[in-house]
Parts: structure tokens; sequence; C-alpha cells
């Protein structure tokens, strides 16, 4: 390699390894990044790349998914191997090889089948987790490792940044590594095992106690019933909180955007752009912020989970109730992910086996209750639910939530059992997933997280939101209504409304969604919610606050007190809210969704599906849950 | 109790209960599901516990070479395993 070529290309050092061997979280260490962590297997499915900080030279770290073999079985150990054989641009130079100390005579087989077919780069091993395997009474002789091996041997402990200074020393010069021994390539897992158990002996590799720590919890959270129990505990608690922690909190943020709208219009002068910032902007992309606290708590309950190590058992639990639908355990992670987003929920269905059970995951994921609908249950629960307890302890609000999570969840399980027994027949294939220890996330490393996870709420907002937010302002102030002398405000704002675009169209298609209910103003929310679904929210701010301009008081109370001009009724009321509802449990409203959908499917074939299925079963649902409730509740 | 189903001394893994500890000693099939095993360290030779099952009796949680895996019941059919006198 010259010194100082024409395009100097950077030199790229890949990590590799077992599944929740630790790779990202060395990866994050040495890059600065902040990708996703978790205590479970396929966390990262994806090939990433980030420069290493603080280098003279250009060296970029690959970040690879976890896999067992490089035989790849499933897509995202296939990505490993596409990036060895260089079938995926930026082949790696040099390779580390993660291996968790704890497993160290399972791993050092994968450690073998690189050594044994990429000798001709420079590799390294780096065993994470080395406080781990002390605190369990092993024993290690990292120097006697790396003469077995012929390669250098990088103890870190990842979280801690312990071991990572002379890692990111040693990475300035890959070309001085020692190079690797010799291995013929076996033939067979048997022969390579035969030589791990070889080495384990040779180098004093000592058994290591059970960690009894998470002996002592699994007896309880992976018992027949106790371990059930705690799980809808743990999911009834969530849900709770979501309404009890975070109110104040909304009531809140809630408080100082209506500030700010009253403020700004007394203070600048009434005019088209003063309309735009107080109905256009602040209605908008505020009425979507007042959800941060939800997400907030969603999130820090989410990545708690996955970073203690409990998604494992949770799929332990559920596997075979999983198997009855012809799914399997790992689906449930999947599932369970998609509770935050499921764009990235749909990526993960990589790590699942068998291609028609992927196939049916990805396809029913889009039923989980996605942190987008928060938003849009939570207005709509406490609007119009009364904020009761029931046995002095549960309130009915929070049940109500839970029962839409519920129902979000049985729906997308429903649908794969008729989808596994229709389109997407085959065997019940098969399932294994590694238990990992529980392990305790540090302060920082859930705060970061969560962190990270409420910025791209709030990008969210200051980005889709607030230009969708523009357009459908444009649309409900143009064309203008001619201005009467003489007419009072109020009337003329309706007016306004009645000649824009979006009431327009509102009107044109409110005949198809009456029977749900559905006034024109929802009608122009839904379809604005074809974007994103919380994009709703914003759009109805922003028709109430320029049907009202003077009065607008957040949206809460607009849609309580929003009156119909011809039969003096209430427009919204509970049979419409729970009908919104059940729209919003069944309905495909994300674009982004529908993207990923057919880029992890390779066709529009089944997106196409998925967004007609849907769409058909919250017509039919939404209908039947209006007449109900329209009969029974008003 | 032993685990084991008769007087046999070489029995599937599938039908071993919590509490059993033994050693491979045969992979019987040779196919996908196989093969992924093997890759995972169940080779003849290697050691293991059985922890316990899920409800409902599946899948089964085993302890090998260092760390904890479950699997389902079918899956571990081709395995054969003997008991570790103790």
């Amino acid at each position: 390699m010259t010194s100082k070529g024409v395009l100097a290309s950077p030199l790229r050092v890949a990590l590799l390894g077992a599944p929740n061997s630790g790779k990202t979280t060395v990866f994050n260490a040495l890059t600065g990044s902040r990708a996703k962590v978790g205590n479970f297997t396929g966390v990262t499915v994806e090939r990433r790349e980030a420069p290493l900080r603080g280098m003279q030279r250009s060296i970029h770290v690959l970040d690879l998914p976890g896999s067992y073999s490089l035989r790849g079985e499933t897509i995202d150990e296939c990505i490993v191997e596409q990036v060895l054989d260089g079938s995926i641009e930026g082949t790696p130079d040099a390779l580390l090889i993660v291996v968790d100390a704890t497993t160290l005579s399972r791993s050092l087989a994968l450690v073998l089948e690189v050594l044994e077919g990429h000798s001709d780069r420079p590799l390294a091993l780096v065993v994470t987790m080395v406080d781990e395997l002390r605190a369990r009474g092993g024993k290690l002789d990292f120097r006697k490792l790396g003469e077995a091996l012929g390669i250098p041997v990088f103890p870190v402990v990842g979280h801690r940044g312990v071991g990572l200074d002379h890692l990111r020393e040693s990475l300035a010069r890959p070309e001085d590594w020692s190079p690797a021994k010799v291995f013929l390539k076996a033939m067979e897992p048997e022969s390579r095992f035969k030589l791990v158990d070889q080495i384990c002996e040779e180098i004093g590799s000592t058994e290591i106690e059970p960690d009894t720590r998470s002996d002592h919890i699994d007896r309880w959270l992976l018992h027949p019933f106790v371990g059930s129990f705690v799980f809808l505990a743990v999911m009834f608690l969530l849900f709770q909180s979501i309404f009890s922690w975070s109110v104040p909190a909304m009531d809140g943020i809630e408080t100082l955007f209506q500030m700010i709208g009253s403020f700004s219009r007394e203070v600048l002068p009434r005019s088209l752009l003063t309309e735009l910032w107080a109905d256009g902007i602040l209605a908008g992309v505020g009425s979507v912020l007042v959800f941060l606290p939800q997400i907030v708590i969603l999130f820090t309950l989410i990545h708690f989970l996955e970073d203690i190590g409990y998604m494992a058992r949770a799929a332990f639990v559920i596997d075979r109730i999983m198997g009855w639908v012809g799914l399997q355990g790992r689906s449930f992670v999947v599932l369970l992910s998609c509770s935050a987003c499921a764009v990235p929920g749909i990526m993960a269905a990589r790590t699942i086996p068998s291609p028609r059970d992927r196939l049916t995951t990805i396809l029913v994921s889009p039923f989980m209750t996605c942190s987008a609908r928060l938003p849009v249950y939570t207005l709509l629960i406490s609007a119009f639910i009364p904020s009761q307890n029931v046995f002095g302890l549960f309130g009915v609000q929070g049940l109500v939530m839970l029962g839409l999570y519920a129902l979000g969840a049985l729906t997308a399980l429903g649908s794969a059992a008729l989808l596994k027994s229709t389109i997407i027949r085959g065997e019940l294939a098969t399932f294994y997933m590694e238990l990992p220890p529980y392990r305790m996330p540090t302060l920082k490393l859930l705060s970061v997280q969560v962190w990270h996870s409420a910025r791209a709420f709030l990008k969210r907002a200051g980005t889709i939101i607030f230009v969708t937010s523009l357009v459908i302002w444009v649309l409900l102030n143009f064309p203008r209504s001619p201005v009467q002398s003489g007419t009072v405000p109020e009337i003329q704002a309706q007016q306004q409304l009645e000649v824009s675009v979006a009431g327009k169209v509102g009107h044109a298609i409110e005949p198809a969604i009456a029977p749900l209910g559905f006034d024109w103003k929802i009608g122009v929310g839904l379809i604005a919610s074809l974007v994103a679904r919380e994009v709703i929210i914003a759009t109805l701010a922003q028709i109430y606050a320029v049907g009202n301009p003077d009065d607008f008081g957040g949206l809460r109370g607009a849609i309580q007190g929003d009156i119909d001009p011809v039969t003096g009724e209430l427009t919204f009321n509970i049979a419409v809210a729970l009908s919104l509802l059940i729209f919003f449990v069944f309905a495909l409203q994300c674009t982004s969704t529908i993207v990923v959908m057919a880029r992890e499917t390779g066709s529009w074939r089944w997106p196409v599906f998925a967004f007609s299925y849907m769409l058909g079963l919250a017509y039919v649902a939404s209908f039947i849950t209006y007449r109900i409730a329209t009969v029974w509740l008003l | 109790m032993t685990g084991l189903v008769g007087n046999q001394k070489i029995c599937s893994l599938a039908l071993q209960k919590p509490g059993f500890q033994g050693r491979i000693v045969d992979v019987l099939a040779k196919g996908k599901v196989t093969q992924r095993l093997r890759e995972l360290g169940f080779v003849p030779g290697t050691t293991l516990k059985v922890l316990r099952w899920g409800p409902l009796g599946d899948p089964i949680e085993l302890e090998l070479r260092g760390y904890r895996i479950c699997l389902r019941r079918q899956d571990l059919m081709a395995l054969q395993v003997e008991l570790i006198a103790k």
C-alpha cells in the first residue's frame, strides 16, 4: 500500500463475532457513535461504518451483525459473508474478531473459522466482558491465548472503556500485528470444536461458575406461572404509568405553548405571517411536542427491558404460543421492538431464519402499537374517557390504553395465523435463542439511549411534522375567502375553512367516512396522517386554531367543545373517539413503514397488500365500533 | 431421577427432563437444523445440562460451553445423549 494514494481511501477495520458479544459497544466506544446496543442477540442487523477518532491516518471501523458461523443462515449473517468476500463495497483491510470471555469454548470456533479463511489480512482478537469472567471465578491467560492463535489479543470491558486505549493505539498500524498461525480448513464443526477444546485445555482456560444472580432471577421470571404473571404485570404498569406519570408534564408543555401562542397574537401585528406562526407552526408542531413525556417514559422502559436481558426471556416464555400461530419466539422479539417503531422492527426481522416466518412477521408488525400512535391514543383517551378509577387502583384511561395495545398485538398474532394458514404456508420452523446473563445497564447508557430516542422524536417534530404543518396551513388558508366588512371574525374564519383547498377535499371524502362517524375535519387529518400517524394531531390542531383563532386553548379542549353549527350537537363525541381509536389500531398510515417493507421484501407487492388489508380491517372495525358505541354509550 | 426412558443408555436429548446432565454422543440427522446446532457447539463429546422447560413444555433451556440457549423440542430430536454418572 502506498503511503499517499491519489484517492486516499480509509483503512477499514471490521468488527465481527457471535451475536451479543459486544461488537457494537466496542464500536461506539472507538468511534464515539451511538448505535443501538442491547443485551440480546440480533440487535445489529446492518453494516455500519464510522471513522476512528483521534488518528493521524484515516481509519474506519465497521460494525457488522453478529454471526455464529461464516456460513450465513439468516439475512443479517449473510451481510457478514458478503462484506468479507467483497460483494458489498468497502471490503475490510483488517479484522477484529470479538469474543465474549464467558463463552470462549463456543466462540473460539468462529475465531478458528476466520483464521482458516481470512489470514490474508491482519487479524486480532478482542475479548469482551472480562470483568464478568473474573466475577464468575473464570481464569484466562490472554498471552497464552495469543500464542495459541498467533494473533494479538486485547482484553476489554467495553461499556467502561477498560482496555480500549491500548486497542485504539494498535489500530493505527494493523500491518504490524503478528500473523495468525496456519490452521487447515476444518471440513466439519466437529473437528473445529475438537481443536477449540484442545486450545482451551492448553491455555488452562477453566470452566466458569454459572451466573448465580441470573439463576435466581430466572427461577421467577421463567417460572411457568410466575413468569407469565410478571410479564403481564410489567406490561400493565407500563401503560398505567404512561398516564399517571406523564400527565403533569404534558399539561405543563401544553400551557407553555398556549402562552406563547396568545402572547404572539397580542404582540405581533395582525397579518398572514402571524397567522402562519400561531395557527400553523405553534398549533401544529406544538400539539405534537406535548407528547414528549409519554415518549420518554415508553422508551425508558423499552430500553431498560432490552438492556437488562429480558427480551430473550420474553421470547422463551411466549415461543410456544407463537408456535400456535405458526411463528416463533424470535418473531415476538421483533414485534415487541415494534412498540417503539415498526421501521427498525421490520429490519430486525432479518434475524429470523425461515423466509416464510420472516415475511409473515414483517407483514403483521405494523399492527403493533408504535410510539407514533401513542400521541393519538393519549389525546383521544384523555379527552373522552373519564378519568375514574376502578377498584380504587387502576385508572380507566390506562385500562383503555392497555386494551388498545392488546388489541394491536392480538390482531398481529391473529393475522399471522391467517397468513400462515393461507398464502404463506410452511412447516413449523426452528427456533433458537441465547439467554444472556442479566446485565444492569449503567445510568449513563440508559440516559444516552433515552435521549437519543427523545431527540429522534423532536427531530421528527422539527422536520416531517413542521413541513406537513406548513403544507396543511397553506391548504387551509388558500384560496382566501373574500373579507366582508361587518362579519364576525368567527364566521369569517369558518368561511375561510369552507372555501380552502383542504376544506373542499375534506368535504369531498366526507360521504366515504361518514359511516364511521368522521366529519370532514377528521377526513383531512386522516389524509394527512398517511405521511405519519401523529400528523393527524397537528392537522386537527391547525383546523381548530384557524377556525377559532381568538379562543384556541389547546386541542383537547377544542375537540371536546366542537359543536355542529347546524344541529347544535357535539360533533366529536365518545362514539367518534372510539371509532377513530379503532381506526388507528388497524390502519397502516406510515410512509416510512411502507418504504422499508418494500425494501426488505424486495417487492412493492407486499406493502400494497398490507396497506389494503389493514385499511379494509380498519374501515370495517371502525364502522362496527361506531354503530355499537352510538347505541350503547350515547 | 435419571431422565432416561426405559433402561436404554443412549437416548434423544428431546426426551430429557430438567436437571439432566449428559454428554452428546451422536448427531443423527444431517440437515439445516443440525448444521446450525453443530456450529453452536452441539458436537459429540460436549457436556450439557437441561435447565428448564418453557411454560407448556416447550422450548427447552440448555446450558453448554459456558452459555445458555433455548431450543424447540422437535429440533433436539436428532441429538443423542448419554447420562453422566455422578
